[in-house]
């Protein structure tokens, strides 16, 4: 077999189909993060939580209901989409006419509270879901799991839909004037607060959809969305927030160069990203496709 | 003014007398906390930059002070000044690149630097990774005179370490610089025009938030006698938060009253286990959705009612 650069290429295949995978979610919840952001204002902290919540209710729907992994797929993000929904109602909307800061710790808090409460009733050490799509591909240079092959499709799709349902549909456009500015469209008479609630129930959904493609491959635990968020900040100051499709190139990207990172200087693979946004602020302050506001 | 005075009269007067009625070990632990919530107030009350990273300065501190004391056996005033040397370092670094983006992103991009770092002292060889420095030995202080192996004389060496950083943020929070700081909060446009360089004030109060906030965390390792990853933990930068808020963002002793409040909460609280971090969850929900002021910017409006009528 041949060698690149010292490394043999199961390694470095394997690390970047990790990278990859890793990829996939920081894709999913950058998007996520990046449209609630545009319609709420609202940085919401607690994406990883829903997430979390997403992985929780498969796991719950296998173990009590019997719900398999494809119905969950479709199941779990609606429940968890409604709860962001009442979340909404209740708490989130009070605060829209204050600082961006208060939503930032108001969804912070909110995190803590879930992650607490699945914490003190499931504990801190995972749970196991058992691997809906066994076995894989010898790709001659790699193996291939097909789970995590089709994770990556998936997140793909997930993200290119979304990508569309924003920038090519109806309910589309009026989401961006929306954003851009809620006053006119409310005056051409749609109806903006309801627009508002159901695109934080999309995004919560989105998280939880993550939470769902994640469960097989990672433990289900309380704290599996923990860590996660804060890459998926660093995430966003590096894509910007402004385009939908930097959100998605900016994840794959930065999953890779994690990926990567793990074969070339293992001991930085956990730091890497978080020295990509101090480059990225030195040298484009307003993040790789972002506007400067 | 005369009842402010007759109230820190006061206040001092119960912090003398305190280790006669309360355990020393608590008390000192509240104040370092206390400290470190004035500090992260000194930037988010008064220059309105709020930094969700602050534990990286508390927690490395904490580690340069015990690696100073413990592994290189130097005097504990070294460790509290390399603590706060490093801190302050670390604080000009981060802060430089973090103050090029504004609000929301400012938050998300020190908390992303705090991770990091957290990271960083997971694997770096001096921080003992998951358990930490143990065993800094308590020195004697000033070459010998103040012997801090005994809790009480300690507890009176925090205290003046404490009123030491409370005073230098008075200070600067009373000076020309910090007028000027809160003209950059309420309106930055107009304090550019007036010929002001945001960025330089910024990153200044930046800087000596960090710096005071390490003199916090050298402190505390120097009291617990170890530092551990807690202390550069995301969720210690969301306890500052926490203890500024209830206190009161922008009033100068909120910080302190809010700090006393959660290191009390927490120590009668430790029993539930992960119920603590519901419990503070729901306070910052129940703060921010209608006692946005704090405990004492509440107090403070019930008063200037009260003498209005």
């Amino acid at each position: 077999m041949f060698e690149l650069l010292g490394i043999p290429p199961q390694a470095l295949f394997g690390q970047l189909l990790l990278g990859l995978i890793n990829g996939a979610f920081y894709a999913m919840l950058s998007l996520g993060l990046a449209v609630i952001f545009g319609m709420l204002n609202v940085i919401n902290f607690t994406h990883g939580a829903q997430y979390m919540m997403g992985a929780f209710a498969a796991w719950l729907l296998l173990g009590i209901f019997d719900v398999p992994f494809w119905a969950s797929l479709v199941i779990a993000p609606i429940i968890v989409g409604l709860f962001g929904i009442v979340l909404e109602k209740l708490i989130l909307k009070r605060i829209y006419h204050l600082d961006h800061l208060y939503g930032f710790l108001l969804t912070f808090g909110l995190a803590l509270v879930i992650e607490g409460l699945f914490q003190w009733k499931w504990g801190s050490s995972g749970a196991p879901y058992p691997n809906p799509i066994p076995g894989g591909f010898n790709l001659g240079f790699m193996f291939l799991p097909t789970y995590r092959g089709f994770v990556v499709v998936a997140a793909l799709v997930i993200c290119l839909a979304t990508w569309y349902g924003i920038e090519r549909t109806k309910l589309g456009a009026y989401l961006r004037a929306a954003t851009e500015n809620p006053t006119l469209v409310r005056a051409f008479g749609i109806n903006v607060p309801r627009l508002i609630t159901l695109t934080y129930g999309l995004g919560v959904a989105l998280a939880a959809l993550a939470g769902v493609l994640a469960a097989p491959i990672q433990q289900v635990s309380a704290l599996m969305g923990v860590n996660l968020v804060l890459i998926v900040f660093a995430v966003v100051v590096i894509g910007g927030m402004g385009s939908i499709m930097g959100s998605i190139v900016t994840g794959f990207g930065l999953g890779l160069v994690e990926g990567l990172t793990k074969v070339f200087y293992p001991p930085a693979s956990n730091t890497v990203i978080f020295v990509v946004m101090a480059l990225v602020l030195l040298i484009k302050p307003a993040g790789l496709f972002g506007q400067t506001k | 003014m005369n009842a402010t005075r007759i109230g820190y009269a006061l206040l001092i007067v119960l912090a003398l007398v305190a280790p006669t009625f309360a355990y020393p070990v608590f008390l000192m632990k509240a104040l370092c906390f206390a400290l470190f919530a004035c500090a992260f107030n000194l930037l988010l009350g008064y220059a309105g930059l709020m930094s969700f990273g602050h534990a990286m300065f508390f927690g490395m501190a904490g580690y340069f002070y015990g690696h100073v004391v413990k592994a290189w056996d130097m005097a504990p005033e070294l460790g509290l000044l390399l603590g706060v040397a490093g801190a302050a370092l670390l604080g000009l670094v981060t802060g430089a690149l973090a103050i090029r983006r504004q609000g929301i992103y400012f938050a998300m991009i020190t908390l992303a630097f705090a991770q990091m770092v957290y990271f960083f002292c997971i694997q770096a060889p001096f921080t003992g990774g998951e358990d930490g420095l143990q065993g800094i030995p308590r020195k004697a202080l000033l070459g010998g005179l103040i012997p801090i192996k005994d809790d009480k004389v300690l507890y009176y060496v925090v205290l003046a370490i404490f009123l030491f950083g409370y005073a230098a943020i008075y200070r600067v929070i009373h000076s020309p610089f910090g007028q000027v700081l809160k003209a950059i909060r309420d309106n930055e446009q107009r304090a550019k025009s007036l010929g002001y360089e945001a960025d330089r004030y910024k990153l200044l109060a930046f800087v000596l938030s960090a710096g005071l906030a390490g003199l916090a965390g050298a402190t505390k390792a120097m009291v617990q006698q170890f530092a551990t990853l807690t202390d550069v933990a995301a969720s210690t930068s969301g306890e500052v938060v926490l203890m500024a808020l209830v206190g009161g963002l922008g009033t100068i002793v909120g910080p302190v009253v809010g700090a006393f409040i959660i290191v009390t909460m927490q120590n009668y609280l430790a029993f539930t286990g992960e119920f603590v971090l519901v419990i503070q969850g729901s306070i910052f929900v129940v703060i921010v959705l209608a006692f946005r002021k704090g405990v004492v910017g509440e107090l403070a409006d019930w008063w200037k009612r009260r003498q209005a009528r």
